[in-house]
């Protein structure tokens, strides 16, 4: 529901990290990872992005968004899942003491920019 | 050519929700963000909360709201100060960001208060993602709505550190099944303590008003 403010968040992020004196329209890509859990929609995120981008330095410029599973493991026996149920208690004993390994990332990882 | 980046998209506000963890840690004040859907009947659930703690526990009320003023109006009945922001002029967001919440509490002063509520902006979505620096997340659910909300919201109830089951006054007339809804919040996040309240009758407000201020306690002496 908030894509949009996201998507200004990663041209801003995207934005400072073209190199000094690189030429207009040379990001071809963003990089992003999302994770299943983040309240992200990828597809709204994109078109967001694409809108919010246009008059951006990063006019142009592809969003490649990486979606990462859910996975966590079992602070009682150590099981190591992958979570693809809402259901967040360990499937070899039951025990709902987990940490969750992956699944919440909103992150930007890398722009590509021509050579 | 690649350019490694690597930055949380949400830093800024994860950095200044730390800000305002610090600030109110310094003023002493306890910060609860109470989320829900809209109509979940966190206002009626907040105004009885109030009159249960004041005047013993100093409380305030920060309320989000894409616009109108009722719910602020609402809360102030309480004598409680009341802040609404109304995020229309932030782009009608769907949720309080930290900064949003830092310059609402800056109209208070934070020395005198032992309880900061944020009541967020119905929606069980958005509000999840964005710390605002509190010391308590809670999540509200009535029995008017799907049994499966949890399931369906997983973030949001993984987040919280309890769920007020609300508008139980309604269960003689209505089809709900309560112990699926319970289960189904315990099937994304076990162990969390739910508090089945009507605050139009009282019911089982005693049991969630001794975990807040047994939380306030905690951690006004840590």
């Amino acid at each position: 529901m908030h894509e949009m403010g996201i998507a200004l968040q990663i041209i801003d992020i995207a934005t400072s990290a073209i190199p000094a004196g690189a030429p207009a329209g040379c990001v071809r890509q963003v990089n992003i990872k999302v994770g299943k859990l983040s309240a992200v929609v990828p597809e709204s995120l994109r078109f967001c992005f694409d809108i919010a981008s246009r008059e951006t330095a990063l006019a142009g410029a592809r969003l490649e968004i990486e979606e990462i599973p859910v996975t966590a493991r079992c602070n009682g026996c150590g099981k190591h899942w992958s979570v693809t149920e809402p259901v967040f208690s360990c499937p070899a004993c039951g025990c709902g003491d987990i940490r969750l390994l992956s699944g919440r990332e909103l992150d930007v990882t890398s722009i590509e920019v021509t050579d | 050519m690649e350019i490694k980046v690597v930055k949380r998209v949400l830093d800024a506000n994860d950095t200044m929700a730390e800000k305002n963890r610090e600030g109110f840690k310094r003023a002493g004040v306890f910060v609860l963000n109470v989320m829900s859907s809209p109509g979940s009947g966190k206002t009626t659930l907040l105004q009885k909360t109030l009159s249960r703690v004041m005047p013993d526990i100093r409380c305030a009320v920060i309320v989000g709201d894409i616009c109108t003023t009722h719910d602020a109006d609402r809360l102030a009945e309480s004598g409680a100060p009341v802040v609404q922001i109304n995020t229309e002029q932030f782009g009608g967001d769907c949720h309080l960001a930290a900064h949003v919440v830092w310059k609402a509490a800056e109209n208070f002063d934070l020395k005198d208060l032992d309880l900061l509520v944020v009541e967020n902006v119905g929606n069980l979505v958005c509000p999840a993602e964005f710390d605002i620096g509190e010391n308590a997340r809670v999540v509200a659910l009535s029995v008017t709505e799907g049994e499966d909300k949890p399931v369906k919201y997983p973030l949001m109830f993984r987040q919280c550190h309890a769920a007020l089951l609300s508008k139980t006054d309604l269960l003689p007339h209505i089809e709900y099944d309560r112990a699926a809804a319970i289960g189904y919040i315990h099937q994304v996040h076990p162990g969390m303590p739910v508090f089945e309240v009507s605050a139009r009758t009282g019911e089982g407000m005693d049991a969630w008003i001794a975990w807040l201020t047994e939380r306030i306690q905690a951690a006004r002496s840590a």
